[in-house]
C-alpha cells in the first residue's frame, strides 16, 4: 500500500515516458480505461508546456494510445509542433504520430506544407527520409500539388536511400494529384535503370501499381521491362515484372508469344517457389489471351498443370492453396486439362484447412458434368452436414446451388433429385441463404413444368412442417423457403393431392409469427388453394364440404386481419370480405367455384430480370412531357370535396346491389380479356409448347420415378436425394445395357467399318439421357429488346483519374507548380512592335487577376473553417516570434525598374476589383490604385503593390510594374534587395543572398510590364523597409550604358492583411473571447463621405465591412499569419474615430498608425 | 499494395497497428478483433493465407500471416502482391526485429512500439515495399539510432534518473513477470533473396 502511494506521488511529480505508461497500463488491468483517461489528462498538461522534449514525449505516448483505439486527433496541432522540432529524435516522433492519425479530413494538415518542404530539403538525409515516410501516409490533394515538384527533385537525390523513398511516394502523389503523372513520368521511367537495385525495385513497384489499373497506357514500356526481366536477378523485382506482364498480355497478344519462352525457362530453372508460382500464373494469363489450338501451347498448359499438381501435392499448405488458386484460372479456358485432376481436387475437399477447401470448391464449379454432378453434390452434402462454422456451410450451400443452376441447369438430369436436394438444404441451421434456396425452388417449379407435381408435393410437406423451420428464431434466414413453398402450393394447387391438409397447415396460428412478407404470400395463396378446393368439392357435389371449407377460412382469417403488417392486413381483410360474400352465395346454393377460380386464371410466365429495362422507348415518346397539363391549384380545391362525397354514395349503392354480378361480371371479364389480348405487356396464358410433354408417354412410362415418388413423400425429415443417386446409377446402367444391345444388333448388321470406333467409345455426356424429359422455359424478354451491357464502371474509382496517356509529349501547361517568382509576360525579341506587345501583356494580367480572385475565394472558405484551430496556433506562434525576433535588424537592398504608361489603366481595374470584393455597394467610388511609387528616374518608373500569400503564412508577393519612360530600349534588368533578418527575397535555389533576380522581360520604349517577386518574412507585426537596386542596360542609337536606380521597398502592415469576410455572429464571438488587445485613434478634419472612407479602408488596408449602421461600421481582416483584426469605425461631424482589436498589440498600433496616415490625407 | 500490417499476441492485444488507409480508431479496433478471431481459429499447420471478405472494404484483399510463439504478424494485401513474397517479407521483418532488439520477445514490442514502427518504416512505406535486404534495413535503423543518441535521445539524462528512482523498490518490474516462453523462435528462413 505504502509503496503504491509513494509510486503514485512520484508519478504525479515526474512525467511518465512511454515505458512508464505501458507499465502503468499493465499494472491497472482491472481499471484500464480509468487509468488511461488519467494519463490522457496528464498528457494534455504536458502538451501545454513549452519544452519540446516534454511535448515529444507526450506525443509518443499518444501514438501508443492510438494503437489501443483512442482517438488522438485532438492533439493534431501538438503533433505538428513536434514535427517541426529541429532535433531528429523529436521530428521522428512527430511524423510517426502524424502518419498514424492524420488524414484528408485533418484540418491542420494544411499548416504542414512548409514544414514538410523544409524537411524534404534538409541536408540531413534522415530528416528527409522521415518526412517522406510520414507524407506517404497522410498526403492530401493539396499537399500533393504543393510538394509534387519537391518530391520529384528528390527522385534524383544523390543518396539512393532518399531516391527510393521519393520514387515510392510519387505513386501516392499521383493518386492524389493525377496532373503530376505526366510531368513526372519521364524521370520515373529513368529510375527503372537506376544503378541502385533498391531504387530500381521501387520504380518497378510504382509502375506496376500504375499499370495494373490502366495497363494500356504502359504497353510502350514492355520492351524495357522485357530487358529487365532477362537481366535482373532480384526475385522481388522479377515477381513484380512478371505480374505486370500478366496484366499487359491481354492487351497485346504478340507480347504473350514472346514471353512464353523466357517464362518457361524460368519455370524450369528457378528454385524460388514464389517466382515459379508467378511465372506459372503469367503463363496462364498468356495462354488465356492467345487463341488456342497451336500445338506448343498445349505443351505449355501441360507444363503449368503439372507444376501446379506438384504444388497441390506438396505438404506445404501454402503451396497447396496457391496451386488450387492458379488451377482455377486455367479452368476457365482449359477445363479439360483440369478435369483430369478431379481426384486431387476432391481430395482437397477433405483438407482440414478451410481456405483450401474453399479453393477446391471453386474448382469444382467448373468440373461438373452431367455425369458426375450427382456424385459431386452428394459429396458436398456430406460436407454440409459435417461443417462446423456457419460461414463455411453457407459457402457450401451457395456453391451447391451455383453448381447445379449453372448455365441454365445444364448439368441436371433429374429435377426431382434437385428439388429433394433443395428440401434437404432447408434443414440447415442458421443459414443466411434461405432466400437463395427459395429463389431456386420458385425458378425450378415455374420453369420446369414436368416437375410441378413433385415440387408441389414437396412444398406441401414443407408447409406441413413449417413449425420445424420457423420455430427457432436462429433459423430466421431459412423461413424464406416458406415463401416459395406457399406460393408454389397456391399457384399450382391443381397438382396438390391433399389440398385440405395444406390449407389447414397454412391457417395455423403459428403462421402469424412469420415475417410480414411471407404472411402476405400465405394469405394470397391460401385463397388460391381455397378456390381449387371449392371447385373440386362443387364438382363432386359435396356442398357441405364446400361450406365447411368456407367456414374454416372465415374462422381463421381474422388472425391475419389483426396483423401488424399492413400488407397482410389489407390482403386478409379484403379476402375475408370476399369469402363472407361467397358464403352468402353458398347459402343461397349458387355455384360459385368457377367464379372464384377465375380470379386466378392464367399462367404466370417467368420474365427475365432485366426485361423491363430492355423495352425500347418507342419513337416520338417523350417520357418527361406532361400527359395532361397539371391543373391549377384553385381548380382542384373547388372540385375535390364534391367528387369525394359523390363517389362514396355511388359505392354504397353498388354494394347493396350484388344482383348485377352474374351477367355483368361475365361481360366485364370478356372486356378485360379483350383488353389483355391487346396489351403487349400482359403475359398471356397461351398454351406453351412445354405443356405437351406432360401428356407424352415419355414421362409416365418411366417406372422408377413413380415408385420413388410415393416413398419419400410420407417420411419427412429423411434425406432422399441419396436414393436418386442410386436410382440414377441403375437407370444409367439399364440405358447402357439397352444401348449396348442395340449396338450389338447394329454391329451384327454392319460389321467391320464401325468396329474400331465402337471399341474406343467411352461413355460420353451425350449418352446420358435425362430421367425426365424436361424442357426448361427460358425467361421472357420483350420483343426487340435492346442489347446492352449493364456493367457501368464505378465513377468513384480513384484509379480512373490516373488513366492518362503517357506517350504524348509534355505540354507547358502541365509542368508541376514550382515556387518561383511569377512574371506576367515575357517579351522575347527586343524589336517587336510596341502596340502588339501591349495588348498581349494586358490580357494575361487580367486573367491572372481573375484567377487570383478565385483562389482567394477558395481560401476564404477554407479559412473560415480553419479559423478556430489557427487562432490557437497563431497565438503561440506570435508569442514565440516576440521572443526570438526582438534583436532583428533591418538591412536593405536595391531593386530595378522600368516604366509604365498604364498607371491609369491599372487604377481603373483595381477599383472595379475592390467593389467586386463585395465590401460596399451603393455610390460610385473614386478611382483608387493600390500601386504606389517605388522609384523613378528619367528612364524608368517603378510602382509596386504587396499582397499576402494565402497558402503560405510567411510569404508576400510584391508586384512591380516597370514602365519605360525613355526612348531607349531597356534590357538586362536585375532587381536586388538587401535582405533583413526578418524579410528575405526568395531566390532560386543555389544563388547567394547577394545575387539579384533578373526581370524576365525587356522593355521597348514607352512600354510597361509587371513582374512579381516573392518575399519570405518571419514576423509581420511591424512595417519594414528594404533597400534595393534595379540595375539595367539602356540601349539606343548611341550605344548602351549601364544604369542603376535605388529604391526603398516599404512593407506596410496593411500589406500583410488579407481581405477576409466575416459574419457578424462570428465577429461578435471574436470580440467576446477577450483574447484581443485594444487600441484606438481619432482623426480630425475628415471631409469625405463615410462611404468613401470605408472604401478607402477596405481597399488600402484590406478590410471588409462586417456590418454598417448609419455612420458606424464594424470591419474585419486577417493577417497572413492568422491574426484577427477587428475595427469599429465611427464618423462624427468632422472626425473619425477608430477602435481596433487584435491578437497582437504591436500589429494593431502599427496598423492604426498607417490608417491614420491614409485618413489624414483625405 | 499492402493495406495494413497488424501485430497482436495470442490474446488479441495489439502490439503494432499500421493501416495504410485512413480508418477511424473504432473501425481499426474492430478490424483487429475480427482479424484476430479469424486467425485464432486456425492451427499452425494450415496455410497462411486467408480470404477476409469485405473486412477491409474490398474483395481483392487477402490476409497473409505468420505466427511466432506469442505473436501473430498479419499483413493485409491486395492482388498485386505475391503471396509467397509477402510471407518472406514477414520473415525478413521479424529477423530484422530480432537483430535490432537482440533476441526479440513480445516485451520488446510492448515497450518499444515506437522503435518497431521505425524499423517497419524502413521495410514498408505507404503500403509499398521499400527494402527487402535485411542488412540494408538494419544499417539504416542503426544509423538513425546513432543520430538519436548523438542528440541525447528522447529521455535525456534527468528524466532517466527519475526513472531509476521510480524503479527502486517497486515490485512490478515487467521483466520479472512470468510470461513463459516469450522468445520468438525464428525458423529457418526460406530462400527468397
Amino acid at each position: 500500500m505504502a509503496l503504491k502511494m509513494v509510486k503514485g506521488s512520484i508519478d504525479r511529480m515526474f512525467d511518465k515516458n512511454l515505458q512508464d505508461l505501458v507499465r502503468g497500463i499493465r499494472n491497472h488491468k482491472e481499471d484500464e480505461a480509468k487509468y488511461i483517461s488519467q494519463c490522457i489528462d496528464e498528457i494534455k498538461q504536458e502538451l501545454k508546456q513549452d519544452n519540446i522534449a516534454v511535448k515529444a514525449n507526450a506525443v509518443c505516448k499518444l501514438t501508443y494510445l492510438q494503437m489501443l483505439g483512442y482517438d488522438i486527433s485532438w492533439a493534431a496541432f501538438n503533433i505538428i509542433e513536434v514535427m517541426s522540432a529541429s532535433k531528429f529524435t523529436f521530428k521522428r516522433i512527430g511524423y510517426l504520430a502524424a502518419s498514424q492519425c492524420f488524414h484528408e479530413g485533418t484540418d491542420v494538415i494544411m499548416l504542414t506544407t512548409n514544414q514538410i518542404r523544409k524537411d524534404l530539403s534538409s541536408p540531413n538525409q534522415y530528416d528527409t527520409g522521415v518526412a517522406l515516410t510520414g507524407l506517404s501516409c497522410f498526403v492530401t490533394p493539396d499537399l500533393a500539388r504543393d510538394l509534387a515538384n519537391d518530391i520529384m527533385t528528390l527522385m534524383s537525390h544523390t543518396k539512393p536511400y532518399i531516391r527510393k523513398k521519393a520514387v515510392l511516394i510519387m505513386y501516392k502523389v499521383f493518386l492524389k494529384y493525377p496532373e503530376s503523372l505526366r510531368p513526372a513520368f519521364p524521370r520515373l521511367k529513368e529510375k527503372l535503370e537506376d544503378p541502385d537495385p533498391g531504387v530500381q525495385s521501387a520504380a518497378v513497384n510504382v509502375i506496376c501499381e500504375l499499370a495494373r489499373r490502366n495497363p494500356k497506357n504502359y504497353l510502350s514500356l514492355a520492351p524495357l521491362f522485357f530487358k529487365l526481366m532477362t537481366s535482373s536477378t532480384n526475385n522481388w523485382v522479377l515477381i513484380k515484372i512478371i505480374k505486370l506482364f500478366g496484366a499487359l498480355t491481354p492487351l497485346e497478344p504478340r507480347l504473350g508469344k514472346k514471353l512464353i519462352e523466357p517464362l518457361t525457362n524460368l519455370i524450369h530453372s528457378t528454385s524460388a517457389m514464389s517466382l515459379l508460382y508467378e511465372c506459372v500464373n503469367t503463363v496462364i494469363a498468356v495462354l488465356i489471351s492467345l487463341s488456342s489450338g497451336m500445338p506448343n501451347h498445349s505443351a505449355s498448359i501441360q507444363l503449368c498443370v503439372q507444376k501446379l499438381r506438384i504444388l497441390i501435392e506438396d505438404s506445404d499448405q501454402n503451396l497447396k492453396y496457391l496451386g488450387l488458386l492458379a488451377m482455377s484460372k486455367i479452368l476457365k479456358t482449359h477445363p479439360k486439362s483440369v478435369q483430369s485432376h478431379k481426384d486431387l481436387i476432391l481430395q482437397c475437399l477433405d483438407d482440414k484447412d478451410e481456405s483450401i477447401r474453399l479453393r477446391a470448391l471453386d474448382l469444382l464449379y467448373g468440373m461438373v458434368s452431367k455425369k458426375n454432378l450427382m456424385e459431386i453434390v452428394k459429396k458436398l452434402m456430406i460436407h454440409v452436414d459435417k461443417a462446423e462454422g456457419t460461414t463455411y456451410r453457407d459457402e457450401l450451400l451457395t456453391k451447391i446451388i451455383d453448381i447445379c443452376s449453372q448455365s441454365n441447369y445444364q448439368y441436371i438430369t433429374n429435377f426431382e433429385w434437385y428439388i429433394s436436394i433443395l428440401v434437404e438444404l432447408t434443414r440447415l441451421e442458421g443459414t443466411r441463404h434461405g432466400h437463395l434456396i427459395a429463389a431456386q425452388m420458385l425458378d425450378v417449379a415455374i420453369r420446369v413444368k414436368a416437375i410441378r407435381k413433385f415440387a408441389v408435393s414437396q412444398m406441401a410437406m414443407l408447409l406441413d412442417n413449417a413449425h420445424l423451420i420457423a420455430s427457432n428464431t436462429q433459423r430466421n434466414g431459412i423461413c424464406e423457403v416458406l415463401y416459395a413453398a406457399a406460393w408454389i402450393c397456391g399457384e399450382f394447387s391443381e397438382h396438390l393431392e391433399e389440398a385440405n391438409q395444406t390449407l389447414e397447415a397454412m391457417l395455423r396460428p403459428k403462421v402469424t409469427t412469420l415475417p410480414g412478407h411471407i404472411q402476405a404470400v400465405y394469405v394470397q395463396n391460401m385463397v388460391k388453394l381455397y378456390a381449387s378446393i371449392l371447385q373440386q368439392k362443387e364438382r363432386s357435389g359435396e356442398k357441405e364440404g364446400a361450406q365447411e371449407i368456407t367456414q374454416l377460412m372465415i374462422e381463421r382469417l381474422p388472425q391475419f386481419v389483426q396483423s401488424a403488417d399492413l400488407e397482410v392486413q389489407e390482403r386478409a381483410s379484403c379476402i375475408l370480405q370476399l369469402i363472407k360474400y361467397i358464403q352468402k352465395l353458398q347459402i343461397k346454393e349458387v355455384p360459385v367455384a368457377e367464379e372464384v377460380i377465375a380470379l386466378f386464371a392464367g399462367e404466370l410466365n417467368p420474365v427475365a430480370p432485366k426485361a423491363q429495362k430492355k423495352v425500347p422507348v418507342p419513337e416520338g415518346l417523350d417520357l418527361d412531357a406532361w400527359i395532361n397539363e397539371p391543373p391549377s391549384d384553385s381548380e382542384s380545391e373547388d372540385e375535390k370535396p364534391k367528387t369525394i362525397f359523390h363517389d362514396e354514395e355511388q359505392r354504397h349503392s353498388r354494394h347493396r346491389q350484388p344482383e348485377i354480378d352474374e351477367e355483368e361480371l361475365a361481360r366485364r371479364r370478356e372486356a378485360r380479356k379483350q383488353e389483355q389480348a391487346n396489351n403487349p405487356f400482359y403475359i398471356k396464358s397461351s398454351p406453351s409448347p412445354q405443356k405437351r410433354y406432360q401428356d407424352t408417354p415419355g414421362v409416365e412410362h418411366i417406372p422408377v420415378v413413380q415408385i420413388d415418388l410415393s416413398v419419400p413423400l410420407k417420411v419427412p425429415g429423411m434425406p432422399m436425394s441419396d436414393q436418386y443417386v442410386k436410382l440414377e446409377e441403375e437407370r444409367r446402367h439399364k440405358q447402357k445395357l439397352e444401348k449396348d444391345k442395340k449396338k450389338k444388333k447394329q454391329k451384327k448388321e454392319k460389321r467391320g467399318k464401325h468396329h474400331r470406333h465402337n471399341s474406343l467409345h467411352t461413355e460420353s455426356e451425350e449418352d446420358i439421357a435425362p430421367a425426365h424429359h424436361v424442357d426448361i422455359i427460358t425467361e421472357e424478354m420483350p420483343e426487340n429488346a435492346l442489347p446492352s451491357d449493364e456493367d457501368d464502371k464505378d465513377p468513384n474509382d480513384p484509379y480512373k483519374a490516373l488513366d492518362i496517356d503517357l506517350d504524348k509529349p509534355l505540354a507547358d501547361s502541365e509542368k508541376l507548380p514550382v515556387q518561383r517568382h511569377r512574371n506576367v509576360e515575357t517579351l522575347k525579341s527586343p524589336d517587336s512592335e510596341a502596340p502588339l506587345v501591349e495588348k498581349k501583356s494586358k490580357k494575361p494580367k487580367k486573367k491572372e487577376k481573375k484567377h487570383k480572385e478565385k483562389e482567394r475565394e477558395k481560401g476564404k472558405k477554407k479559412e473560415k473553417e480553419k479559423k478556430v484551430v489557427e487562432e490557437e496556433e497563431e497565438k503561440k506562434k506570435s508569442s514565440k516570434h516576440k521572443k526570438k525576433k526582438h534583436k532583428k535588424e533591418k538591412d536593405e537592398k536595391s531593386k530595378d525598374k522600368k516604366k509604365s504608361k498604364k498607371k491609369s489603366h491599372h487604377s481603373e481595374e483595381e477599383t472595379t476589383e475592390s467593389v467586386q470584393n463585395g465590401t460596399l455597394d451603393d455610390e460610385p467610388l473614386p478611382p483608387m490604385s493600390s500601386y504606389r511609387l517605388l522609384a523613378e528616374n528619367p528612364y524608368i518608373k517603378m510602382t509596386y503593390d504587396i499582397q499576402g500569400n494565402l497558402q503560405n503564412d510567411s510569404q508576400v508577393t510584391v508586384s512591380v510594374i516597370f514602365e519605360n519612360k525613355s526612348t531607349s530600349f531597356l534590357k538586362s534588368m536585375e532587381l536586388n534587395v538587401l535582405d533583413s533578418l526578418n524579410t528575405k527575397m526568395l531566390r532560386p535555389e543555389g544563388s547567394s543572398v547577394h545575387d539579384g533576380i533578373p526581370v524576365p522581360f525587356q522593355l521597348p520604349p514607352g512600354i510597361s510590364n509587371e513582374a512579381q517577386f516573392v518575399f519570405t518574412l518571419q514576423s509581420i507585426v511591424m512595417a519594414q523597409k528594404l533597400k534595393g537596386t534595379l540595375s539595367f542596360i539602356v540601349k539606343n542609337d548611341e550605344g548602351s550604358t549601364h544604369e542603376k536606380l535605388d529604391f526603398k521597398l516599404h512593407f506596410s502592415c496593411a500589406s500583410y492583411l488579407i481581405t477576409t469576410p466575416c459574419y457578424s455572429d462570428a465577429f461578435a464571438k471574436l470580440l467576446e473571447s477577450g483574447d484581443l488587445h485594444m487600441s484606438s485613434i481619432k482623426v480630425d478634419g475628415i471631409s469625405i463621405s463615410f462611404q468613401h472612407l470605408l472604401a478607402k479602408i477596405c481597399f488600402h488596408h484590406h478590410f471588409s465591412v462586417v456590418e454598417r449602421v448609419d455612420s458606424c461600421a464594424s470591419m474585419y481582416s486577417r493577417s497572413i499569419q492568422g491574426h484577427h483584426v477587428c475595427l469599429l469605425v465611427k464618423k462624427g461631424e468632422n472626425s473619425v474615430s477608430i477602435d481596433g482589436k487584435c491578437n497582437d498589440s504591436t500589429l494593431l498600433s502599427n496598423l492604426l498608425d498607417e490608417m491614420k496616415e491614409t485618413l489624414s490625407k483625405c | 499494395m499492402i493495406n495494413a500490417i497488424l501485430v497482436f499476441n495470442n490474446h488479441g492485444k495489439p502490439r503494432l497497428v499500421r493501416f495504410y488507409q485512413h480508418l477511424a480508431e473504432e473501425v481499426q479496433q474492430q478490424i483487429i478483433r475480427e482479424t484476430f478471431h479469424l486467425v485464432l481459429k486456425r492451427d499452425d499447420h494450415i496455410c497462411n493465407f486467408l480470404e477476409c471478405g469485405s473486412l477491409f472494404g474490398g474483395s481483392d484483399y487477402k490476409l497473409i500471416y505468420r505466427h511466432y510463439a506469442t505473436l501473430y504478424f498479419v499483413f493485409c494485401v491486395d492482388s498485386s502482391e505475391s503471396e509467397l513474397g509477402i510471407l518472406d517479407l514477414i520473415q525478413v521483418f521479424v529477423e530484422t526485429l530480432d537483430k535490432c532488439f537482440e533476441n526479440v520477445c513480445e516485451l520488446d514490442l510492448i515497450f518499444h512500439m515506437d522503435k518497431v514502427h521505425h524499423i517497419l518504416q524502413e521495410v514498408v512505406i505507404g503500403g509499398m515495399v521499400l527494402e527487402t535486404n535485411m542488412n540494408e534495413i538494419v544499417a539504416q535503423v542503426e544509423a538513425q539510432s546513432k543520430l538519436e543518441k548523438a542528440e541525447g535521445g528522447l529521455s535525456a539524462a534527468p528524466s532517466r534518473a527519475v526513472s531509476a528512482v521510480k524503479n527502486i523498490n517497486l515490485p512490478e518490474i515487467p521483466r520479472n513477470i512470468n510470461i513463459g516462453d516469450i522468445n520468438i523462435k525464428v525458423p529457418n528462413l526460406s530462400q527468397f533473396m
